[in-house]
């Protein structure tokens, strides 16, 4: 069963049709890459499913839960949207951590948060927090950044701070990650670091959706591929089929003029 | 040399209680000028348009015309035009006319501070935020607040020197600040009368106390030196 289907999406800025019409579904446990040329909307997606836009169209479901409809006004409230944020992570090509919170504050902050609005959070503060604080502690292991909790962001290179960005997605257990091209800020020798964890993700069967411009990592990851181009699916399908056999010409051409 | 030894105590005895003034109209501007630059910040950042415009035209007649033409015309024009001396006579009054003009001036010029400051910090920082579940409320105090208060802290630190000194215009509308009772030993006052050096002397008081803003300004500058 999908875990999340996206249908009709549409989404316009002033003078720019950004995304036309955009239908997908994602199964459990798998990962999706989405790939395509500049401006061709994906990021854009990406901020539809985290709520950051509003499309002007279309229906998201999460476990056949309908999160968002464009017709019905009641699944737009801002009140309604926070909690519904919380099925999707996202993790920014600009890391955007906090840069006045070490890299273990950063990862605890959003639940300490949450968890505050619990009703026997005063109660169980103490326990509440420790909790907290031992599962952003594992998290950060298992980013390989244990000896770096400790550090602000600025004191970390930017391969360090993207894995402190994935942790601090991960610490909401969102149902969904999604991944904005975690590595195109970075040096190049910096990227392997990162996309070594979101393969240990993948291999975890974290549910994924990654827009990348690093094809030989998509086709490796993905269970499944989107290319997109002008704001449409151009083409989707396996990996094996999108990069090896295309059956469009524009996602031949794309392929041509990027390096895998 | 000698005559002025002589002179010492008393001089700085007038110019203590002048200090005293300056030191009052610096403290009651601040005081003033943060929250209201605040909401003019607010004011021009506005969506809506009436607002904004308006916020903004005051900004540009407060910052495109002297502060000492302000305090003239803020302190004269009821009393000589209007025909209605809403501040009423002697040092309060000239107190309340210099208060009102020094915090309407200071706070515009607060209030660009605050703008650069509230736009300056990235819009990543509230999508993070937003993406992380938390309320707008949340996202101002526990991310953005500090982040603003860093990138302010410099150039307010710059504003506040300024202000100590330009305490000295009010001196144009006779209120009795530090240059007022330094500027009284030429006239004649406490006994003393052709005397130009107390007036000079003035400036020590000025460079101490700044001497001391400026340290402190210093440390809470350092002290939010542990991010960038
Ligand atoms: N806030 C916005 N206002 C106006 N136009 C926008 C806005 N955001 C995106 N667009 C436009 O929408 C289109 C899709 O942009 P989007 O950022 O989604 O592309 P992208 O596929 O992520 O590109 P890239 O690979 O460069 O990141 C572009 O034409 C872009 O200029
Ligand atoms: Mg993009």
């Amino acid at each position: 069963m999908a875990i999340l289907e996206a249908e009709h999406i549409c989404k316009s800025f002033s003078r720019t049709e950004a995304l036309k019409d955009i239908s997908f579904s994602l199964e459990k446990g798998q990962a999706l890459s989405i790939i395509g040329s500049s401006g061709s909307g994906k990021t854009t997606l990406l901020r539809c499913l985290n709520f950051l836009e509003t499309p002007d169209k279309g229906v998201i479901r999460v476990n056949n839960e309908v999160l968002f409809d464009a017709e019905d006004p009641s699944t737009r409230q801002e009140s309604a949207i926070r909690k519904k944020r919380l099925h999707f992570g996202l993790v920014f090509q600009s890391f955007n951590l906090f840069p006045q919170y070490t890299a273990l504050k950063n990862v605890m902050l959003a639940r300490e948060l949450l968890a505050s609005e619990q009703a026997d959070y005063k109660a169980r503060k103490k326990e509440i927090q420790e909790e907290i604080r031992a599962e952003a502690e594992s998290l950060l292991m298992k980013m390989g950044l244990s000896n770096r909790k400790d550090n602000y962001p600025h004191q970390l290179s930017g391969g360090q701070c993207q894995r402190v960005a994935i942790a601090r997605a991960l610490a909401l257990k969102p149902d969904i990650l999604c991944f904005d091209e975690p590595t195109s800020a970075l040096d190049p020798e910096l990227t392997g670091e990162v996309l070594k964890v979101i393969r240990e993700l993948a291999d975890d069967n974290t549910t994924m959706v990654i827009v990348t411009h690093e094809m030989a990592f998509a086709r490796d990851v993905a269970d499944h591929v989107i290319f997109m181009d002008d704001g449409s699916i151009v083409e989707q399908g396996d990996p094996i089929q999108v990069f090896e056999h295309p059956a469009e010409e524009r996602t031949r051409q794309f392929l041509s003029k990027v390096t895998i | 040399m000698g005559q002025i030894m002589e002179q010492m105590p008393i001089v700085v005895d007038a110019l203590n209680v002048g200090f005293l003034q300056t030191l009052k109209l610096f403290f009651v501007t601040l005081i003033g000028a943060f929250p209201l630059g605040l909401v003019i910040a607010f004011g021009s950042m506005s969506r809506f348009r009436p607002l904004s415009y308006l916020s903004k035209f005051v900004v540009w007649i407060i910052r495109g015309t002297p502060l000492m033409i302000q305090l003239l015309i803020i302190y004269y024009f009821p009393g000589l035009v209007l025909h209605n001396p809403i501040w009423g006579g002697g040092e309060a009054g000239r107190f309340l006319a210099a208060s009102v003009s020094f915090i309407l001036n200071y706070a515009c010029y607060f209030s660009e501070i605050y703008r650069g400051g509230i736009q300056g910090v990235p819009v990543g920082q509230e999508e993070a935020g937003l993406v992380l579940g938390m309320t707008r409320s949340q996202i101002f105090f526990k991310i953005t607040l500090l982040q603003m208060i860093k990138r302010i802290v410099p150039p307010m630190s710059n504003e506040i020197i300024t202000l100590v000194k330009d305490t000295s215009l009010a001196r144009i509308i006779a209120l009795q600040e530090i240059i007022w009772a330094g500027q009284a030993f030429m006239k004649g006052s406490h006994g003393i009368s052709g005397a130009i050096w107390p007036l000079f002397f003035t400036a020590v008081y000025y460079l101490i106390f700044n001497g001391i803003l400026t340290m402190l300004l210093g440390r809470l500058e350092r002290k939010l030196d542990y991010f960038r």
